[in-house]
């Protein structure tokens, strides 16, 4: 009796809810596809290509996306591992610099940015890669935590130092030890950082830079059609990107049973 | 998670006391040992530490960089405060509502097969709709309730009914309401979903031999167990509503009812004299009202991960 009620209860909740999130999809979806007087056309769809603005703003976002995401690696795995290894004092303080920017909303930081990207675009160019700098503090939270998670997992002090004691440089164990080991969530933060980069909007929009949501935004006004032809393209790749990294995440915690009969 | 650090720590030789010293002299090994960290340091003080000092020394300076309290003085009156009102009010109600259905939808999600394809879908969709959300959701609600939307057109074709009959509502701020809700709910399940994850299923047999109901189970033991990591989750959706901006300046392009929308007004608009730093003095605010938020979900988080 009681297994049936909840069961009930538990496909009301799914059903309901299920239909709340996916009736915007279907409207998009048939929004995107309307011709002319009531009949279907793709036209939205084959507008997405047919504009060279918005075909370069997509590939701006995509380098953005790979520059954002190697930046935060390269800055994050050194450090995050060394402070295990050597300068374990620093760890508070580096974890609270790197949940930092959840405490202080993306409109709040671009107030202090645009004054920055004043000097950023005097040394560097206006060009809109340069937001990869401030993209890379809004994806610090979360490839943080995976990349912290990932390390928490293996035995990175006995890992490092029987590299060391078969000689092996700082830079070896590095690229050649821990990489390898945490694998899973470097591959996690990097898909984080792609997804959270492509939806990013305020910060590209307040420094004026044409990334694909500003476009997307711009268009709205006059080619509404064609915004929701992409709005709809990148949740669905981002949700392609999401769906991959749940598999990920299972084959990271197999890892060390899997690894054992090897090294015993 | 606990599972492989078990695993490592039991197979390997003990760590820690027989650490050996490699380098050739320990102030040497001090000097380079932070020199690893330096790179790391020097970028976030330089794009995090550094823009956020000037937002909260702005709040306190006038034109000249002298200091002044006149620019938060301006938050207490007019337009900003009911900015300020109306951003928690919206948060508010956006993350009850945000909680309650999100919280019912991880349930669904908990009780059903741990490496099922319910799952899997349910929260990668929540990664999507809660953390990449912005302007796509304003644009899935255009397609759906704006003048041409989908529903709008089937309810006017099929009943005669015009959702539109009580003015433009969905760009202003009950439109707000129904679509932040949109990416508060997939938040919600992606912070409570790991707490309802944590209940064991003994407790729940414990409480069945001894007879009791379902409605026992969650009053007197999952609903206590729960209680603090629900609450600290409502301080996390109402904090994420406070901060997001895309979905509401996609939406909202006249007028500017949110504090982040009047951040917008005072990066982009004409700035009048006195006021340079005003915007400086709104994100002060808004930073000071997250914190307070983030401040005791901590707490909370602490409290609950004592059951854990």
């Amino acid at each position: 009796m009681a297994v049936t009620k909840r069961g009930i209860t538990r496909s009301a909740v799914l059903l309901v809810l299920g239909a709340y999130f996916l009736l915007p999809l279907v409207a998009m979806a048939e929004f995107s596809t309307r011709g002319a007087n009531g009949t279907r056309s793709l036209e939205s769809w084959s507008g997405i290509v047919d504009d060279p603005d918005l075909v370069d703003a997509i590939l701006v976002s995509v380098q953005l996306a790979v520059t954002s995401s190697v930046l935060v690696l390269v800055l994050l795995v050194p450090t995050t591992a060394w402070i295990r290894l050597r300068l374990p004092g620093l760890r508070q303080l580096v974890e609270f610099l790197c949940l930092l920017p959840v405490a202080i909303p993306a409109i709040v930081l671009v107030v202090g940015l645009a004054p920055l990207y004043a000097w950023v675009d005097y040394f560097l160019g206006d060009s809109p890669l340069t937001l990869t700098f401030a993209y890379a503090v809004l994806v610090l939270p979360f490839a943080y935590r995976a990349i912290d998670a990932g390390l928490s997992a293996i035995d990175l002090r006995t890992l490092a130092e029987a590299a060391r004691g078969l000689g092996a440089s700082w830079g070896t164990v590095l690229l050649r030890v821990v990489v390898p080991n945490i694998r899973g969530a470097l591959i996690g933060a990097s898909l984080l950082s792609v997804a959270l980069v492509l939806g990013e909007f305020t910060i590209a929009s307040l420094l004026n830079f044409d990334t694909v949501q500003v476009r997307v935004n711009l268009l709205g006004k006059r080619a509404a059609g064609v915004s929701i032809a992409v709005s709809l393209l990148s949740l669905l790749f981002a949700f392609a990107l999401l769906f991959l990294l749940s598999f990920v995440g299972r084959r990271r915690d197999a890892s060390p049973a899997n690894g054992s009969p090897e090294e015993g | 998670m606990v599972a492989p650090v078990t695993t490592a720590a039991g197979k390997g030789p003990s760590p820690g006391p027989c650490r050996r010293r490699t380098d050739s002299g320990p102030s040497r090994a001090r000097w380079t040992a932070w020199l690893v960290v330096a790179p790391f340091l020097a970028y976030v003080g330089t794009f995090l530490l550094y823009p956020t000092a000037l937002v909260l020394a702005g709040a306190f300076q006038d034109g000249d960089g002298a200091f002044t309290p006149a620019n938060l003085a301006e938050l207490t009156r007019g337009v900003h405060l009911q900015a300020f009102l109306r951003s928690i009010e919206l948060s508010a109600l956006t993350a009850l509502l945000g909680a309650v259905f999100g919280a019912l939808l991880s349930w669904a999600v908990a009780t059903g097969r741990p490496e099922g394809a319910l799952r899997r879908v349910v929260i990668a969709g929540a990664g999507v709709l809660a953390q990449f959300g912005g302007v796509p959701l304003a644009f899935a609600f255009l397609a759906t309730v704006g003048f041409q939307g989908f529903v709008t057109t089937f309810l006017r074709d099929a009943f005669g009914v015009d959702l539109f009959a009580t003015g433009a509502w969905l760009f202003e701020l009950p439109g707000l309401t129904l679509v932040y809700t949109f990416f508060q709910i997939p938040l919600m399940v992606i912070v409570f979903l790991p707490a309802l994850d944590g209940l064991r299923p003994q407790w729940r047999e414990a409480v069945d031999s001894l007879g009791g109901s379902s409605w026992t189970y969650w009053r007197h033991v999952g609903g206590p167990i729960l209680l603090p990591a629900f609450l600290g989750s409502l301080l996390l959706l109402f904090a994420n509503a406070f901060s997001a901006y895309a979905t509401a300046a996609a939406l909202v392009s006249q007028g500017s009812p949110i504090v982040p929308l009047q951040i917008r007004g005072a990066l982009t608009g004409e700035v009048l004299l006195g006021q340079e730093n005003l915007g400086k003095a709104l994100g002060f605010g808004m930073i000071v009202v997250v914190t307070v938020a983030m401040g005791l979900y901590a707490l909370l988080q602490r409290r609950f991960t004592r059951w854990q």
